[in-house]
Protein backbone atom coordinates (compact mmCIF):
# COMPACT_ATOMS: atom_id res chain seq x y z
CA UNK A 1 0.00 0.00 0.00
CA UNK A 2 1.48 3.29 1.13
CA UNK A 3 4.91 1.66 1.53
CA UNK A 4 4.89 0.61 -2.11
CA UNK A 5 4.04 4.17 -3.11
CA UNK A 6 6.77 5.59 -0.89
CA UNK A 7 9.23 3.14 -2.37
CA UNK A 8 8.46 4.41 -5.83
CA UNK A 9 9.14 8.03 -4.95
CA UNK A 10 12.17 7.17 -2.84
CA UNK A 11 14.64 9.20 -4.96
CA UNK A 12 12.51 12.35 -4.59
CA UNK A 13 12.01 11.84 -0.85
CA UNK A 14 15.70 11.17 -0.37
CA UNK A 15 16.72 14.36 -2.19
CA UNK A 16 14.21 16.60 -0.41
CA UNK A 17 15.13 15.21 3.01
CA UNK A 18 18.79 15.72 2.16
CA UNK A 19 18.12 19.34 1.14
CA UNK A 20 16.25 20.15 4.34
CA UNK A 21 18.63 18.34 6.70
CA UNK A 22 21.66 19.91 5.05
CA UNK A 23 20.05 23.35 5.17
CA UNK A 24 19.37 23.07 8.90
CA UNK A 25 22.70 21.42 9.62
CA UNK A 26 24.76 24.06 7.86
CA UNK A 27 22.78 26.99 9.25
CA UNK A 28 23.50 25.85 12.79
CA UNK A 29 27.18 25.14 12.21
CA UNK A 30 29.51 27.09 10.03
CA UNK A 31 27.42 28.53 7.18
CA UNK A 32 29.34 29.69 4.15
CA UNK A 33 32.67 28.14 5.10
CA UNK A 34 31.12 24.82 4.19
CA UNK A 35 29.63 26.10 0.93
CA UNK A 36 32.24 24.43 -1.26
CA UNK A 37 31.98 21.12 0.48
CA UNK A 38 28.17 21.19 0.39
CA UNK A 39 28.33 21.78 -3.37
CA UNK A 40 30.58 18.79 -3.93
CA UNK A 41 28.46 16.58 -1.66
CA UNK A 42 25.30 17.67 -3.46
CA UNK A 43 26.82 16.89 -6.85
CA UNK A 44 27.94 13.52 -5.53
CA UNK A 45 24.45 12.78 -4.23
CA UNK A 46 22.92 13.69 -7.59
CA UNK A 47 25.22 11.18 -9.28
CA UNK A 48 24.42 8.60 -6.61
CA UNK A 49 20.68 9.00 -7.12
CA UNK A 50 21.17 8.89 -10.90
CA UNK A 51 22.93 5.53 -10.57
CA UNK A 52 20.23 4.35 -8.19
CA UNK A 53 17.71 5.08 -10.95
CA UNK A 54 19.90 3.56 -13.68
CA UNK A 55 20.17 0.27 -11.80
CA UNK A 56 16.56 0.17 -10.64
CA UNK A 57 14.21 -2.40 -12.07
CA UNK A 58 12.94 -1.56 -15.54
CA UNK A 59 9.20 -1.61 -15.23
CA UNK A 60 6.32 0.84 -15.19
CA UNK A 61 5.05 1.65 -11.73
CA UNK A 62 2.21 3.91 -10.69
CA UNK A 63 2.00 5.49 -7.25
CA UNK A 64 -0.66 7.42 -5.36
CA UNK A 65 -3.58 6.38 -7.53
CA UNK A 66 -1.98 7.46 -10.78
CA UNK A 67 -0.60 10.82 -9.65
CA UNK A 68 2.99 9.68 -10.01
CA UNK A 69 4.31 7.55 -12.83
CA UNK A 70 7.67 5.85 -12.82
CA UNK A 71 8.35 4.48 -16.30
CA UNK A 72 11.29 4.30 -18.68
CA UNK A 73 10.44 7.80 -19.95
CA UNK A 74 10.62 9.43 -16.53
CA UNK A 75 13.70 7.41 -15.60
CA UNK A 76 15.50 8.56 -18.75
CA UNK A 77 14.70 12.22 -18.09
CA UNK A 78 15.62 11.93 -14.41
CA UNK A 79 19.00 10.44 -15.19
CA UNK A 80 19.79 13.24 -17.64
CA UNK A 81 18.48 15.89 -15.21
CA UNK A 82 20.51 14.57 -12.27
CA UNK A 83 23.76 14.06 -14.15
CA UNK A 84 23.66 17.43 -15.89
CA UNK A 85 22.71 19.20 -12.66
CA UNK A 86 25.71 17.58 -10.97
CA UNK A 87 28.06 18.73 -13.72
CA UNK A 88 26.64 22.27 -13.70
CA UNK A 89 27.04 22.49 -9.90
CA UNK A 90 30.66 21.37 -10.02
CA UNK A 91 31.30 23.76 -12.88
CA UNK A 92 29.79 26.73 -11.09
CA UNK A 93 31.28 26.34 -7.62
CA UNK A 94 34.73 27.49 -8.60
CA UNK A 95 33.45 30.53 -10.51
CA UNK A 96 31.18 31.52 -7.64
CA UNK A 97 33.67 31.03 -4.84
CA UNK A 98 36.35 32.97 -6.72
CA UNK A 99 33.95 35.90 -7.05
CA UNK A 100 32.81 35.53 -3.45
CA UNK A 101 29.15 34.76 -3.86
CA UNK A 102 29.09 31.02 -3.33
CA UNK A 103 26.64 30.54 -0.49
CA UNK A 104 25.71 27.21 1.00
CA UNK A 105 22.08 27.81 -0.04
CA UNK A 106 22.98 27.60 -3.71
CA UNK A 107 23.46 23.83 -4.06
CA UNK A 108 20.52 23.18 -1.75
CA UNK A 109 18.12 25.40 -3.71
CA UNK A 110 19.34 23.64 -6.83
CA UNK A 111 18.54 20.33 -5.12
CA UNK A 112 14.99 21.48 -4.40
CA UNK A 113 14.50 22.59 -7.97
CA UNK A 114 15.82 19.21 -9.15
CA UNK A 115 13.25 17.50 -6.92
CA UNK A 116 10.60 19.67 -8.57
CA UNK A 117 11.84 18.62 -12.01
CA UNK A 118 11.78 14.96 -11.04
CA UNK A 119 8.17 15.31 -9.91
CA UNK A 120 7.37 17.15 -13.17
CA UNK A 121 8.66 14.43 -15.45
CA UNK A 122 6.78 11.70 -13.63
CA UNK A 123 3.58 13.65 -13.09
CA UNK A 124 0.43 11.68 -13.84
CA UNK A 125 -2.07 14.26 -12.69
CA UNK A 126 -2.64 17.99 -13.18
CA UNK A 127 -2.03 18.53 -9.46
CA UNK A 128 1.34 16.79 -9.30
CA UNK A 129 2.24 18.59 -12.53
CA UNK A 130 1.49 21.94 -10.92
CA UNK A 131 3.25 21.16 -7.66
CA UNK A 132 6.37 19.92 -9.42
CA UNK A 133 6.43 22.87 -11.78
CA UNK A 134 6.05 25.38 -8.95
CA UNK A 135 8.70 23.74 -6.77
CA UNK A 136 11.08 23.97 -9.71
CA UNK A 137 10.12 27.51 -10.69
CA UNK A 138 10.17 29.00 -7.18
CA UNK A 139 13.67 27.63 -6.66
CA UNK A 140 14.77 29.03 -10.03
CA UNK A 141 13.42 32.53 -9.26
CA UNK A 142 15.59 32.59 -6.16
CA UNK A 143 18.81 31.50 -7.84
CA UNK A 144 18.27 33.96 -10.72
CA UNK A 145 18.47 36.75 -8.12
CA UNK A 146 21.24 34.98 -6.26
CA UNK A 147 23.93 37.66 -6.59
CA UNK A 148 22.25 40.08 -4.23
CA UNK A 149 24.67 42.96 -4.79
CA UNK A 150 24.23 42.99 -8.55
CA UNK A 151 21.55 45.15 -10.16
CA UNK A 152 21.35 42.88 -13.17
CA UNK A 153 20.94 39.71 -11.18
CA UNK A 154 18.13 41.00 -8.96
CA UNK A 155 16.42 42.52 -11.97
CA UNK A 156 16.68 39.19 -13.78
CA UNK A 157 15.13 37.51 -10.76
CA UNK A 158 12.29 40.01 -10.65
CA UNK A 159 11.53 39.72 -14.35
CA UNK A 160 11.71 35.96 -14.24
CA UNK A 161 9.42 35.89 -11.23
CA UNK A 162 6.73 38.12 -12.73
CA UNK A 163 6.65 36.38 -16.12
CA UNK A 164 7.01 32.94 -14.55
CA UNK A 165 4.07 33.62 -12.26
CA UNK A 166 2.04 34.79 -15.26
CA UNK A 167 2.83 31.53 -17.05
CA UNK A 168 1.85 29.50 -13.98
CA UNK A 169 -1.40 31.43 -13.92
CA UNK A 170 -2.11 30.57 -17.57
CA UNK A 171 -1.24 26.94 -17.00
CA UNK A 172 -3.43 26.79 -13.94
CA UNK A 173 -6.41 28.42 -15.64
CA UNK A 174 -5.97 25.89 -18.44
CA UNK A 175 -5.81 23.03 -15.92
CA UNK A 176 -9.00 24.26 -14.25
CA UNK A 177 -10.81 24.28 -17.59
CA UNK A 178 -9.49 20.84 -18.50
CA UNK A 179 -10.63 19.59 -15.11
CA UNK A 180 -14.06 21.13 -15.57
CA UNK A 181 -14.65 19.82 -19.07
CA UNK A 182 -13.20 16.35 -18.65
CA UNK A 183 -14.28 15.77 -15.05
CA UNK A 184 -10.95 14.60 -13.71
CA UNK A 185 -7.41 15.79 -13.15
CA UNK A 186 -5.79 12.40 -13.79
CA UNK A 187 -4.01 12.24 -17.15
CA UNK A 188 -5.31 8.72 -17.76
CA UNK A 189 -8.84 9.88 -16.92
CA UNK A 190 -8.58 12.88 -19.27
CA UNK A 191 -7.30 10.57 -22.00
CA UNK A 192 -10.32 8.28 -21.71
CA UNK A 193 -12.91 11.03 -21.14
CA UNK A 194 -11.94 13.22 -24.07
CA UNK A 195 -13.84 12.23 -27.19
CA UNK A 196 -11.58 11.67 -30.16
CA UNK A 197 -13.59 13.34 -32.88
CA UNK A 198 -15.19 16.41 -31.32
CA UNK A 199 -13.65 17.60 -28.05
CA UNK A 200 -15.63 20.39 -26.38
CA UNK A 201 -14.65 24.00 -26.90
CA UNK A 202 -13.92 24.55 -23.21
CA UNK A 203 -11.49 21.66 -23.22
CA UNK A 204 -9.69 22.97 -26.30
CA UNK A 205 -9.45 26.38 -24.65
CA UNK A 206 -7.96 24.73 -21.59
CA UNK A 207 -5.55 22.76 -23.76
CA UNK A 208 -4.39 25.94 -25.50
CA UNK A 209 -3.79 27.66 -22.14
CA UNK A 210 -1.87 24.66 -20.80
CA UNK A 211 0.29 24.71 -23.92
CA UNK A 212 0.87 28.46 -23.48
CA UNK A 213 1.94 27.93 -19.87
CA UNK A 214 4.32 25.13 -20.80
CA UNK A 215 5.68 27.08 -23.77
CA UNK A 216 6.69 29.79 -21.29
CA UNK A 217 8.73 27.27 -19.36
CA UNK A 218 10.53 25.95 -22.44
CA UNK A 219 10.84 29.56 -23.71
CA UNK A 220 9.19 28.99 -27.07
CA UNK A 221 8.18 32.05 -29.11
CA UNK A 222 5.86 33.99 -28.51
CA UNK A 223 6.39 33.28 -24.81
CA UNK A 224 10.14 33.82 -24.79
CA UNK A 225 10.45 37.49 -23.67
CA UNK A 226 12.00 36.60 -20.32
CA UNK A 227 14.78 34.41 -21.72
CA UNK A 228 17.38 36.92 -23.03
CA UNK A 229 17.09 39.21 -19.99
CA UNK A 230 17.23 36.41 -17.45
CA UNK A 231 20.15 34.72 -19.19
CA UNK A 232 22.07 37.98 -19.38
CA UNK A 233 21.31 39.13 -15.86
CA UNK A 234 21.70 35.93 -13.88
CA UNK A 235 25.22 34.95 -12.77
CA UNK A 236 26.89 32.77 -15.41
CA UNK A 237 26.75 29.45 -13.46
CA UNK A 238 23.04 30.04 -12.90
CA UNK A 239 22.56 30.81 -16.59
CA UNK A 240 24.36 27.57 -17.40
CA UNK A 241 21.87 25.80 -15.15
CA UNK A 242 18.87 27.57 -16.73
CA UNK A 243 20.00 26.73 -20.24
CA UNK A 244 20.33 23.02 -19.57
CA UNK A 245 18.54 21.21 -16.77
CA UNK A 246 15.11 22.94 -16.52
CA UNK A 247 14.82 22.85 -20.33
CA UNK A 248 15.06 19.06 -20.27
CA UNK A 249 12.46 18.84 -17.51
CA UNK A 250 10.08 21.26 -19.20
CA UNK A 251 10.28 19.53 -22.59
CA UNK A 252 9.74 16.12 -20.96
CA UNK A 253 6.76 17.48 -19.05
CA UNK A 254 5.43 18.94 -22.29
CA UNK A 255 5.70 15.53 -23.97
CA UNK A 256 4.18 13.79 -20.98
CA UNK A 257 1.11 16.06 -20.86
CA UNK A 258 0.54 16.04 -24.61
CA UNK A 259 0.70 12.25 -24.97
CA UNK A 260 -0.58 11.00 -21.62
CA UNK A 261 -3.50 13.41 -21.30
CA UNK A 262 -4.24 14.60 -24.84
CA UNK A 263 -2.89 11.69 -26.89
CA UNK A 264 -6.33 11.14 -28.43
CA UNK A 265 -6.58 14.58 -29.96
CA UNK A 266 -3.16 14.89 -31.55
CA UNK A 267 -4.64 16.74 -34.53
CA UNK A 268 -5.86 19.49 -32.23
CA UNK A 269 -2.51 20.31 -30.67
CA UNK A 270 -0.19 19.39 -33.52
CA UNK A 271 -0.82 22.68 -35.35
CA UNK A 272 -0.21 24.80 -32.25
CA UNK A 273 3.08 23.07 -31.48
CA UNK A 274 4.19 23.31 -35.11
CA UNK A 275 3.50 27.06 -35.09
CA UNK A 276 5.41 27.54 -31.80
CA UNK A 277 8.28 25.56 -33.24
CA UNK A 278 8.49 27.55 -36.51
CA UNK A 279 8.32 30.89 -34.70
CA UNK A 280 10.99 29.83 -32.19
CA UNK A 281 13.39 28.60 -34.85
CA UNK A 282 13.15 31.76 -36.92
CA UNK A 283 13.12 34.27 -34.10
CA UNK A 284 16.06 32.47 -32.47
CA UNK A 285 17.98 32.60 -35.75
CA UNK A 286 17.27 36.24 -36.64
CA UNK A 287 17.41 37.88 -33.22
CA UNK A 288 20.75 36.32 -32.32
CA UNK A 289 22.49 37.95 -35.28
CA UNK A 290 22.74 41.42 -33.76
CA UNK A 291 23.82 40.35 -30.28
CA UNK A 292 27.12 41.42 -28.78
CA UNK A 293 26.78 39.63 -25.46
CA UNK A 294 27.57 35.93 -25.52
CA UNK A 295 25.02 35.03 -22.84
CA UNK A 296 22.27 36.88 -24.71
CA UNK A 297 23.30 35.15 -27.91
CA UNK A 298 23.11 31.78 -26.18
CA UNK A 299 19.64 32.71 -24.94
CA UNK A 300 18.43 33.19 -28.51
CA UNK A 301 20.31 30.06 -29.49
CA UNK A 302 18.43 28.11 -26.84
CA UNK A 303 15.12 29.55 -28.09
CA UNK A 304 15.98 28.27 -31.57
CA UNK A 305 16.98 24.88 -30.18
CA UNK A 306 13.70 24.57 -28.34
CA UNK A 307 12.04 25.19 -31.70
CA UNK A 308 13.83 22.15 -33.14
CA UNK A 309 12.95 20.02 -30.14
CA UNK A 310 9.30 20.97 -30.59
CA UNK A 311 9.44 19.69 -34.20
CA UNK A 312 9.82 16.20 -32.80
CA UNK A 313 6.88 16.74 -30.46
CA UNK A 314 4.74 18.13 -33.29
CA UNK A 315 5.39 14.96 -35.27
CA UNK A 316 3.13 13.16 -32.81
CA UNK A 317 4.77 9.77 -33.25
CA UNK A 318 6.84 7.43 -31.11
CA UNK A 319 9.90 8.16 -33.21
CA UNK A 320 9.20 11.87 -32.70
CA UNK A 321 9.39 11.45 -28.92
CA UNK A 322 12.59 9.46 -29.25
CA UNK A 323 14.14 12.15 -31.43
CA UNK A 324 13.23 14.89 -28.95
CA UNK A 325 14.85 12.98 -26.09
CA UNK A 326 18.02 12.48 -28.12
CA UNK A 327 17.95 16.12 -29.19
CA UNK A 328 17.67 17.37 -25.61
CA UNK A 329 20.46 15.08 -24.39
CA UNK A 330 22.82 16.31 -27.10
CA UNK A 331 21.72 19.93 -26.60
CA UNK A 332 22.48 19.75 -22.89
CA UNK A 333 25.89 18.18 -23.48
CA UNK A 334 26.95 20.90 -25.91
CA UNK A 335 25.58 23.73 -23.84
CA UNK A 336 27.44 22.55 -20.76
CA UNK A 337 30.65 22.71 -22.79
CA UNK A 338 29.90 26.17 -24.17
CA UNK A 339 29.04 27.53 -20.74
CA UNK A 340 32.23 26.04 -19.28
CA UNK A 341 34.08 28.18 -21.80
CA UNK A 342 31.95 31.27 -21.05
CA UNK A 343 32.72 30.86 -17.35
CA UNK A 344 36.43 30.73 -18.05
CA UNK A 345 36.41 34.05 -19.94
CA UNK A 346 37.95 36.85 -17.94
CA UNK A 347 40.00 39.98 -18.50
CA UNK A 348 42.22 41.23 -15.67
CA UNK A 349 40.36 38.97 -13.26
CA UNK A 350 36.95 40.38 -14.26
CA UNK A 351 34.60 38.00 -16.00
CA UNK A 352 33.50 39.22 -19.42
CA UNK A 353 30.80 37.95 -21.75
CA UNK A 354 31.27 40.13 -24.84
CA UNK A 355 31.63 38.15 -28.02
CA UNK A 356 34.36 40.54 -29.18
CA UNK A 357 36.59 39.50 -26.29
CA UNK A 358 36.91 36.07 -27.90
CA UNK A 359 38.96 37.59 -30.74
CA UNK A 360 42.05 35.57 -31.57
CA UNK A 361 41.88 33.19 -28.62
CA UNK A 362 43.33 30.75 -31.14
CA UNK A 363 46.66 32.48 -30.44
CA UNK A 364 46.42 32.65 -26.68
CA UNK A 365 44.72 29.33 -25.99
CA UNK A 366 44.56 27.01 -29.02
CA UNK A 367 43.01 24.10 -27.09
CA UNK A 368 40.11 26.20 -25.92
CA UNK A 369 39.69 27.66 -29.40
CA UNK A 370 39.41 24.23 -31.02
CA UNK A 371 36.94 23.02 -28.38
CA UNK A 372 34.80 26.12 -28.83
CA UNK A 373 34.83 25.78 -32.61
CA UNK A 374 33.74 22.15 -32.36
CA UNK A 375 30.95 23.08 -29.95
CA UNK A 376 29.77 25.99 -32.11
CA UNK A 377 29.76 23.81 -35.24
CA UNK A 378 27.77 21.29 -33.29
CA UNK A 379 25.28 23.94 -32.11
CA UNK A 380 24.91 25.10 -35.71
CA UNK A 381 24.31 21.51 -36.79
CA UNK A 382 27.26 20.99 -39.11
CA UNK A 383 28.21 17.36 -39.79
CA UNK A 384 30.01 15.31 -38.55
CA UNK A 385 29.35 16.85 -35.13
CA UNK A 386 26.69 15.32 -32.92
CA UNK A 387 24.51 18.43 -33.18
CA UNK A 388 23.90 17.58 -36.83
CA UNK A 389 22.52 14.16 -35.97
CA UNK A 390 20.27 15.67 -33.33
CA UNK A 391 18.70 17.95 -35.94
CA UNK A 392 18.68 15.17 -38.53
CA UNK A 393 16.63 12.90 -36.28
CA UNK A 394 13.93 15.50 -35.48
CA UNK A 395 13.67 16.45 -39.15
CA UNK A 396 13.38 12.78 -40.06
CA UNK A 397 10.59 12.42 -37.51
CA UNK A 398 8.79 15.38 -39.08
CA UNK A 399 9.08 13.89 -42.58
CA UNK A 400 7.90 10.47 -41.40
CA UNK A 401 4.86 12.18 -39.92
CA UNK A 402 4.23 13.92 -43.27
CA UNK A 403 5.06 17.37 -41.92
CA UNK A 404 7.43 18.12 -44.78
CA UNK A 405 6.87 21.88 -44.57
CA UNK A 406 8.07 21.83 -40.96
CA UNK A 407 11.25 19.99 -41.92
CA UNK A 408 11.95 22.40 -44.79
CA UNK A 409 11.48 25.43 -42.56
CA UNK A 410 13.72 23.77 -39.96
CA UNK A 411 16.53 23.41 -42.47
CA UNK A 412 16.10 27.03 -43.61
CA UNK A 413 16.22 28.33 -40.04
CA UNK A 414 19.32 26.29 -39.27
CA UNK A 415 21.09 27.81 -42.30
CA UNK A 416 20.25 31.31 -41.06
CA UNK A 417 21.25 30.34 -37.54
CA UNK A 418 24.62 29.04 -38.70
CA UNK A 419 25.60 32.64 -39.52
CA UNK A 420 25.95 33.85 -35.96
CA UNK A 421 27.79 30.75 -34.79
CA UNK A 422 30.21 31.07 -37.69
CA UNK A 423 30.72 34.75 -36.90
CA UNK A 424 32.15 33.72 -33.53
CA UNK A 425 34.39 31.19 -35.27
CA UNK A 426 35.55 34.02 -37.51
CA UNK A 427 36.46 36.12 -34.45
CA UNK A 428 38.37 33.23 -32.94
CA UNK A 429 40.62 32.60 -35.95
CA UNK A 430 40.59 35.69 -38.14
CA UNK A 431 39.69 38.61 -35.87
CA UNK A 432 42.06 41.39 -34.92
CA UNK A 433 44.18 40.96 -31.86
CA UNK A 434 42.41 42.81 -29.03
CA UNK A 435 44.34 45.20 -26.78
CA UNK A 436 43.76 43.17 -23.65
CA UNK A 437 43.51 39.48 -24.47
CA UNK A 438 41.62 37.12 -22.21
CA UNK A 439 43.46 35.92 -19.12
CA UNK A 440 44.53 32.36 -18.85
CA UNK A 441 41.91 31.16 -16.40
CA UNK A 442 43.60 28.27 -14.67
CA UNK A 443 40.72 26.02 -14.02
CA UNK A 444 41.33 22.31 -14.55
CA UNK A 445 37.66 21.49 -13.85
CA UNK A 446 36.30 23.78 -16.53
CA UNK A 447 38.98 22.67 -18.97
CA UNK A 448 38.12 19.01 -18.40
CA UNK A 449 34.42 19.69 -18.88
CA UNK A 450 34.71 21.62 -22.12
CA UNK A 451 37.22 19.17 -23.53
CA UNK A 452 34.99 16.25 -22.64
CA UNK A 453 31.96 17.97 -24.11
CA UNK A 454 33.78 18.74 -27.37
CA UNK A 455 35.13 15.18 -27.50
CA UNK A 456 31.61 13.78 -27.09
CA UNK A 457 30.47 15.97 -29.98
CA UNK A 458 32.97 14.19 -32.23
CA UNK A 459 33.22 10.67 -30.87
CA UNK A 460 29.60 10.41 -29.75
CA UNK A 461 28.50 9.69 -33.31
CA UNK A 462 29.91 6.17 -33.03
CA UNK A 463 27.01 4.88 -30.98
CA UNK A 464 25.48 7.97 -29.34
CA UNK A 465 26.92 6.35 -26.19
CA UNK A 466 23.87 4.13 -25.81
CA UNK A 467 21.53 7.10 -25.50
CA UNK A 468 19.63 6.06 -28.60
CA UNK A 469 18.54 2.71 -27.14
CA UNK A 470 17.50 4.32 -23.87
CA UNK A 471 15.55 7.06 -25.66
CA UNK A 472 13.85 4.42 -27.77
CA UNK A 473 12.79 2.46 -24.69
CA UNK A 474 11.61 5.69 -23.06
CA UNK A 475 9.48 6.69 -26.05
CA UNK A 476 8.08 3.16 -26.23
CA UNK A 477 7.05 3.19 -22.56
CA UNK A 478 5.31 6.54 -22.98
CA UNK A 479 3.19 5.57 -25.96
CA UNK A 480 2.29 1.99 -25.06
CA UNK B 1 -30.55 31.17 -9.91
CA UNK B 2 -26.80 31.31 -10.04
CA UNK B 3 -25.47 28.66 -12.40
CA UNK B 4 -22.03 27.36 -13.27
CA UNK B 5 -21.81 29.82 -16.14
CA UNK B 6 -22.05 32.77 -13.77
CA UNK B 7 -19.15 31.53 -11.71
CA UNK B 8 -17.09 30.85 -14.80
CA UNK B 9 -17.82 34.35 -16.12
CA UNK B 10 -16.74 36.00 -12.88
CA UNK B 11 -13.58 33.90 -12.82
CA UNK B 12 -12.79 34.75 -16.44
CA UNK B 13 -13.32 38.44 -15.75
CA UNK B 14 -11.03 38.40 -12.72
CA UNK B 15 -8.41 36.48 -14.70
CA UNK B 16 -8.47 38.99 -17.53
CA UNK B 17 -8.28 41.89 -15.06
CA UNK B 18 -5.23 40.19 -13.57
CA UNK B 19 -3.54 39.85 -16.97
CA UNK B 20 -4.30 43.47 -17.87
CA UNK B 21 -2.95 44.52 -14.49
CA UNK B 22 0.32 42.81 -15.33
CA UNK B 23 0.70 44.40 -18.74
CA UNK B 24 -0.81 47.87 -18.38
CA UNK B 25 0.52 48.75 -14.96
CA UNK B 26 3.50 51.11 -15.22
CA UNK B 27 3.74 52.25 -11.65
CA UNK B 28 4.50 49.75 -9.00
CA UNK B 29 5.81 46.20 -8.79
CA UNK B 30 3.55 45.53 -5.79
CA UNK B 31 0.60 45.95 -8.15
CA UNK B 32 2.12 43.22 -10.32
CA UNK B 33 2.12 40.91 -7.30
CA UNK B 34 -1.51 41.79 -6.63
CA UNK B 35 -2.42 41.04 -10.26
CA UNK B 36 -0.71 37.65 -10.06
CA UNK B 37 -2.64 36.89 -6.88
CA UNK B 38 -5.87 37.90 -8.61
CA UNK B 39 -5.16 35.48 -11.47
CA UNK B 40 -4.53 32.59 -9.10
CA UNK B 41 -7.65 33.35 -7.08
CA UNK B 42 -9.81 33.48 -10.20
CA UNK B 43 -8.55 30.00 -11.00
CA UNK B 44 -9.64 28.94 -7.51
CA UNK B 45 -13.17 30.20 -8.17
CA UNK B 46 -13.17 28.16 -11.36
CA UNK B 47 -11.98 25.04 -9.60
CA UNK B 48 -14.43 25.29 -6.72
CA UNK B 49 -17.32 26.02 -9.10
CA UNK B 50 -16.51 22.96 -11.21
CA UNK B 51 -15.99 20.90 -8.10
CA UNK B 52 -19.37 21.65 -6.59
CA UNK B 53 -21.08 21.40 -9.97
CA UNK B 54 -19.71 17.90 -10.55
CA UNK B 55 -19.91 16.78 -6.90
CA UNK B 56 -16.25 15.89 -7.13
CA UNK B 57 -13.87 16.78 -4.30
CA UNK B 58 -10.71 16.81 -6.40
CA UNK B 59 -11.25 20.41 -7.48
CA UNK B 60 -11.33 21.62 -3.89
CA UNK B 61 -8.17 19.69 -3.06
CA UNK B 62 -6.56 21.36 -6.04
CA UNK B 63 -7.71 24.74 -4.70
CA UNK B 64 -5.96 24.11 -1.39
CA UNK B 65 -2.74 23.31 -3.23
CA UNK B 66 -3.08 26.47 -5.30
CA UNK B 67 -3.64 28.60 -2.19
CA UNK B 68 -0.53 27.20 -0.53
CA UNK B 69 1.62 27.69 -3.60
CA UNK B 70 0.26 31.22 -4.07
CA UNK B 71 1.40 32.06 -0.55
CA UNK B 72 4.87 30.67 -1.19
CA UNK B 73 5.01 32.53 -4.48
CA UNK B 74 4.10 35.84 -2.86
CA UNK B 75 6.76 35.30 -0.19
CA UNK B 76 9.47 34.66 -2.77
CA UNK B 77 8.30 37.52 -4.96
CA UNK B 78 8.47 39.96 -2.08
CA UNK B 79 11.90 38.67 -1.06
CA UNK B 80 13.25 39.27 -4.57
CA UNK B 81 11.56 42.68 -4.59
CA UNK B 82 13.24 43.63 -1.31
CA UNK B 83 16.69 42.72 -2.62
CA UNK B 84 15.93 44.68 -5.80
CA UNK B 85 14.82 47.70 -3.77
CA UNK B 86 18.00 47.60 -1.67
CA UNK B 87 20.12 48.14 -4.75
CA UNK B 88 17.97 50.31 -6.96
CA UNK B 89 16.10 52.25 -4.27
CA UNK B 90 12.89 52.09 -6.30
CA UNK B 91 10.15 49.61 -7.12
CA UNK B 92 8.64 51.45 -10.08
CA UNK B 93 8.05 49.16 -13.04
CA UNK B 94 9.65 51.68 -15.41
CA UNK B 95 12.91 51.38 -13.51
CA UNK B 96 13.20 47.64 -14.06
CA UNK B 97 15.12 48.37 -17.24
CA UNK B 98 18.87 47.87 -16.86
CA UNK B 99 18.63 45.19 -19.53
CA UNK B 100 16.57 45.99 -22.59
CA UNK B 101 14.67 43.09 -24.00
Amino acid sequence: MIYDDLNIIFPEIFLSVYAMVALLGVVYTSKDELAKRVTWVTAFIFILVAFLIIFSEEKTEIAFGGMFINDAFSRFSKIIILLSAAVVLVMGQEYMSRRGFLRFEYPLIVTLSVVGMMVMVSAGDLMSLYMGLELQSLALYVIAAFKKDSVKSTEAGLKYFVLGALSSGLLLYGSALVYGYSGTTLFSGILSNVSTDAPSLGLLFGLALVIAGLAFKVSAVPFHMWTPDVYEGAPTPVTAFFATVPKMAAICLFIRVMYDAFGNIINDWQQIIALLSILSMFLGAFAAIGQTDLKRLLAYSSIAHMGYALIGLAAGTEFGVQSVLEYMTIYITMNIGVFAIVMSMQQDGQSVTEIASLKMISETDPGKAIALVILLFSLAGIPPMLGFFAKFEVLRAAINAELVYLAVLGVLASVIGAFYYLRIVYFIYFGEMPETPLDDAKSPILRTIWTASAAIMIFGIVSLLGVEQMAKAAAFSLLN
Amino acid sequence: MITLEHYLTVAAMLFVIGIFGLFLNRKNVIILLMSIELMLLSVNINLVAFSSYMNDLVGQVFTLFVLTVAAAEAAIGLAILVSFFRIRGTIAVEDVNVMKG
